[in-house]
């Protein structure tokens, strides 16, 4: 975003970046000035994908491993395959005609068929069918993730959908379904041909609500804070009450709460759990990903990490180009627009804050990949699902993000040097007196 | 003693604070002369100094007993339930009378021994010499001097008997103007800038009214800005809302009319009074004691308890001293009331601003017992050491440190100490276990004879300095620039959860960088050592080596690739390479360096070396050396079994 002013035969533009930053360039000369705004303009509101930097982007490293392959769900697979045989990759979506925000590989319990997850795709919003988000090794309980059922009004069941659901509990075990709605706006949802678990159907399950906001409340707190900072002069109090007013922190909270109990669920009451929202594309990730942060060491190493990202953001469709297209400065109303990664981000930050010496990388890092989801060289980041992104060619047109980060001369940048592997679950604090603003995100202001 | 009535109360509970749950933990409830102890069913025991509780309350019974919810100075809040409500009373009873002491002989200082002979009682009061500070400082000098006019106290009971004040200030100007302000708190230097030849001086509000005067407190105010060759004007802070001062004129006090000093600078900065600071902390303390407290509401009870506002005042006031003697090299005035509470907030703080010395753990102490202690804050009634007036007391010393630990936070590697000092400094200015902090002024603390009865809490601070260390201290910090300028924007401000939640361990970070920095280097000096040792040792050894030895390490000047080629040691059966010993001390000595840079896998060639090492002279510290190799080569941690284990296979 950029505007310019003049003053004199110099003129101002003042260039205001996704990654928070503003910078004023003044420009002896009125006509140049004004070329470079139009230039600017025009160049920073590309419609157009493919005319997009990564598409142009000629890297001057040598490429050791290439980042498109580093994280493919048959190697993960491996890994699951070599603790339990419950569970099984399905190839059903493999031309994304079952659900077009899936990847083409799921992982789906062993006992259900392709055609059962065809029934069960139908009653899914968006054809999302429950799928294995995590295995918790320490007691085999599981955490999957879908979107919202379409019951609609009059209550419909999939019994395909049951027994789908019903496959990852153990005999006599109760699950936990964990929707990131309100009881209420759970309700709402059914007249719109939505809907939730009904305990006749599903009894074995518990149900509980706990409600993470979405799309442009979220942007409205993002552009509130960021508002917030980037005015020096408030007095105190305006300060603190502008930070309460922008509900960032809130939602912070709201999110961390849910994750943890996720987990609890999982490594304490030694249940199953089922995440959903409505589409199950926003909050059901931040959700799943923090759950794993919180149980599973290994995501919280930079390769462990890049992966969970890799799998918990990229391949379960979280629409990336739709939900960062401009950040905090847009003048213009953007539908979809919607800091749901970056609010994860900062979870990610606040626990790594309680926990400085558990985590491999360091807030750099974290920082780092907020600038790329926004605005990057590399492909990672674009399209909003795996299918629109083999429809670009990312992986012949574009460079990894992950091929870059993974040279040992630039992890150096993003390793905490305090970082000793600690095998427990970690328990972050969500009590309001814990959290902390992020200031790093926030240094462009 | 014959305020307690039950000693012992066994199957209480204590119920943790922010547990929507009502988890807690049963245990044993002692109530000692001293303490409260409250020992787990873990073992695990929580001490209570009696003269650190604040309030004590009954609340109404319940099915499971009787509720007793402890509040103490150093923010701890604890919540009993005691099965009989009779064992209740009596507890309660015993602490409400044990909390407050009727007379300062009554404080745990009188009966506190720590098994210090009589010397260094002597010593450890030694140990802060303010007149020595003051040398530091450059005083007395030409312009400044040593006045006696309060040797006995006799112009100003609340001040100390050494004062320094301009040389061309006379004892009758000394003495009219001290009759011209309240409590007849005079203007005296506080901090004397060498380089700027500026000073901060302190005092009192003038007794101005709406129009009286006094021309020997104008000669006072003329003398020290003359004193200040850099700069005529000087500037007079009061550091009260303009208001309240306003509103003082009408009972004979006030503050300084600019048209009847010449060269004065008048500036108010607006820090509010003990009362308004009082119910500020009460109102942040309700908040963050909410059980199930929402963000929103943490962030506008924030914002209501007005708390951040008021440090921001007390530091943005200290901001505006330090630029006036940093930049402009003026000499400052600055009072409130009776100038003891902001006025010791604003002077410390700009001194701390000012000179790099109070940023170490010796030089905090001194500023403390300069602006605090001997300049008459007075702790006994702000911290309510005896039972007194409620409405005397104020955090304002919290206030203090809590904007030292925002520098802190800002400056992470300017200041020597770290936030367990601060909050060892605050938990013993409401222990009254050591003798500094009793009373209000150095008049009282020399006729209660403290230092004869009780021992200074510096000394115990200095012996357990490790503790209270910046792992991040860089004294070459801004090695010519010693000031320090913070950014007081609102943004910069933070609630101080470790003061406020220091025993609400759930809600602190789970692991702490400063204490791994603090092991890491602590091994690293360790090393350091050794390797000196067994730089000494190859010295002693290389001249008693004959002609060929040399010959032999001369050759090998890189023994590495040598070294390369020794098998693995860990196979018992392979015998070990003889290599002459100087070259293995000195690959050690040379592993032992790269070793700092921290690295993991041991080069079993070493292990051969030891084994040499150990053969040729027995005395050599192969336990120690074995013990960091360990350390450094497993995660595991049961290192002491691993030591044996290879310290046995080693000498085989």
């Amino acid at each position: 975003m950029s505007c310019s002013r003049f003053l004199g035969s110099v003129g101002t533009i003042i260039i205001k970046c996704k990654d928070l930053r503003i910078i004023q360039l003044d420009i002896p000369g009125m006509e140049e000035c004004l070329n470079i705004a139009s230039s600017i303009e025009a160049l920073s509101t590309l419609d157009s994908v493919t005319l997009m930097y990564p598409f142009f982007y000629r890297p001057m490293f040598e490429i050791v491993e290439d980042g498109w392959s580093a994280f493919l769900p048959e190697k993960e697979f491996e890994v699951l395959s070599s603790v339990t045989d419950e569970w099984r990759l399905s190839y059903i979506n493999k031309d994304f005609s079952i659900c077009p925000s899936y990847p083409p590989v799921v992982i789906v319990p062993r006992s259900i068929d392709d055609e059962t997850l065809q029934k069960v795709a139908v009653y899914r919003h968006g054809g999302r069918f429950p799928v294995l988000s995590y295995y918790h090794k320490k007691n085999g309980m599981v955490m999957m993730r879908s979107s919202q059922p379409l019951t609609g009004t009059n209550g419909r069941r999939c019994k395909e959908d049951e027994k789908l659901v019903n496959a990852t509990l153990r005999p006599g075990k109760r699950g936990y379904i964990i929707d990131t709605r309100s009881l209420n706006a759970a309700q709402q949802a059914r007249a719109k041909g939505g809907g939730f678990e009904q305990e006749v159907y599903y009894p074995q399950w518990r149900r509980i609500h706990r409600c993470i906001e979405r799309f442009n409340i979220l942007q409205e707190s993002l552009i509130k804070l960021v508002e917030a900072c980037n005015d020096q002069s408030h007095n105190m109090d305006r300060w603190l009450s502008k930070l309460e007013a922008s509900n960032w922190m809130t939602y912070i909270k709201e999110i961390l709460t849910a994750a943890c109990l996720a987990a609890q669920c999982i490594d304490r009451e030694g249940a199953s759990v089922l995440v959903h929202g409505t589409e199950g594309t926003d909050s059901t990730l931040q959700v799943t990903s923090l759950a794993q942060i919180i149980l599973d060491p290994d995501c919280r190493t930079i390769q462990g990490f890049e992966s969970l990202l890799v799998r918990e953001w990229l391949q379960a469709g979280h629409p990336f180009q739709q939900r960062c297209a401009q950040s905090a400065y847009s003048n213009s109303k953007q539908k979809f627009e919607a800091p749901v990664f970056l609010l994860f981000l900062d979870c990610v930050w606040q626990i790594l804050h309680q926990f400085p010496c558990s985590f491999e990388f360091n807030e750099h890092f974290l920082v780092t990949l907020f600038e790329h989801a926004y605005a990057s060289q590399f492909g990672t980041f674009l399209g909003n699902n795996e299918n629109e992104r083999s429809k670009l060619k990312l992986q012949q047109k574009t460079m990894s993000l992950w091929s870059w980060v993974n040279q040992p001369e630039e992890l150096k940048n993003f390793q905490n040097p305090l970082f000793e592997a600690n095998s427990l679950v970690i328990w972050p604090s969500v009590a309001p007196q814990s959290l902390q603003l992020w200031e790093g995100f926030l240094s462009g202001c | 003693m014959e305020h307690i009535r039950t000693t012992k109360v066994e199957h209480v509970k204590l119920l943790d604070r922010f547990s929507t749950s009502n988890k807690s933990l049963a245990g044993t409830l002692y109530l000692t002369a001293t303490h409260l102890l409250f020992i787990d069913a873990n073992q695990r025991e929580t001490w209570i100094l009696h003269h650190h509780i604040a309030a004590v309350e009954k609340l109404p019974l319940t099915t499971s007993g009787c509720p007793l919810v402890i509040q103490c100075k150093n923010f701890r809040i604890v919540h009993f339930v005691v099965p009989r409500e009779r064992d209740c009373h009596d507890i309660y009873n015993s602490l409400l009378q044990l909390s407050k002491a009727a007379k300062y002989e009554d404080l745990y200082a009188f009966s506190y021994n720590p098994k210090q002979n009589e010397s260094e009682q002597v010593k450890g009061w030694q140990l802060i010499d303010l007149a020595e500070e003051y040398k530091r400082m450059g005083v007395p000098n030409d312009y400044w001097q040593l006045s006696d006019a309060n040797r006995d106290y006799k112009i100003c009971e609340t001040y100390p008997r050494e004062l320094y004040v301009p040389r061309t200030a006379s004892k009758p100007i000394i003495v009219g103007s001290s009759k011209f302000r309240s409590k007849g708190r005079f203007p005296v230097l506080s901090y004397y800038h060498k380089d700027k030849k500026a000073a901060i001086c302190r005092c009192s509000q003038p007794l101005s009214g709406f129009s009286a005067r006094c021309l020997e407190d104008e000669h006072m105010l003329q003398a020290i800005s003359k004193a200040n060759p850099s700069n005529r004007y000087m500037y007079v802070m009061d550091t009260r809302p303009k208001l309240n001062a306003m509103a003082n004129r009408a009972a004979g006090k006030g503050y300084e009319n600019e048209d009847n000093y010449s060269n004065i600078r008048f500036q108010f900065v607006g820090i509010e009074n003990i009362h308004v600071m009082r119910s500020s902390l009460q109102k942040l303390l309700e908040v963050s004691g909410t059980k199930g407290l929402s963000v929103n509401d943490f962030l506008s009870g924030l914002e209501n308890s007005g708390w951040l506002r008021h440090i921001k005042a007390v530091l943005d006031a200290a901001v505006f001293l330090v630029k006036a003697v940093a930049v402009e090299s003026a000499s400052v005035l600055v009072h409130c009331s009776d100038g003891w509470d902001r006025t010791s907030q604003v002077c410390s703080l700009g001194a701390l601003l000012l000179d790099s010395y109070y940023r170490t753990i010796k030089g905090f102490m001194v500023l403390i017992e300069k602006d605090w202690i001997s300049f008459g804050h007075k702790f006994s009634d702000r911290c309510c050491q005896l039972d007194g007036d409620p409405k005397e007391i104020s955090p304002v010393f919290t206030q203090f440190l809590e904007c030292v630990w925002n520098l802190t936070e800002q400056f992470p590697q300017a200041f020597e100490y770290n936030e367990a000092f601060l909050l060892q400094i605050h938990e013993h200015v409401h222990s009254c276990q050591f003798g500094n902090f009793l009373g209000n002024c150095q008049k009282e603390r020399e006729e209660l004879k403290l230092k004869e009865k009780t021992y200074s809490l510096w000394p115990f601070l200095l012996d357990e300095q490790k503790k209270y260390q910046n792992p991040l201290y860089k004294p070459s910090f801004s090695p010519n620039l010693t000031l320090l300028e913070p950014n007081t924007v609102s943004f910069n401000f933070k609630f101080w959860r470790n003061m406020y939640h220091q025993f609400d361990r759930s809600m602190h970070p789970r692991q702490s960088v400063y204490d791994l920095i603090m092991d890491m280097s602590e091994q690293n000096k360790q090393l350091e050592e050794d390797i000196k040792q067994l730089e000494a040792k190859i010295k002693q050894k290389r001249g008693r080596s004959d002609a060929v030895l040399v010959k032999e390490h001369q050759q090998s000047a890189h023994p590495a690739p040598v070294m390369l080629k020794t098998p693995p040691f860990f196979k018992k059966d392979q015998p070990l390479i003889p290599l002459n010993d100087a070259v293995l001390i000195f690959a050690f000595a040379q592993w032992c360096l790269t070793r700092l840079q921290r690295e993991v896998s041991v080069p079993c060639q070493l292990l051969s070396a030891l084994h040499l090492l150990y053969q040729l002279d027995s005395d050599f510290p192969l336990k120690n050396i074995l013990y960091k190799l360990v350390l450094y080569h497993t995660s595991e941690t049961n290192i002491t079994d691993n030591i044996g284990k290879r310290y046995q296979f080693v000498i085989v």
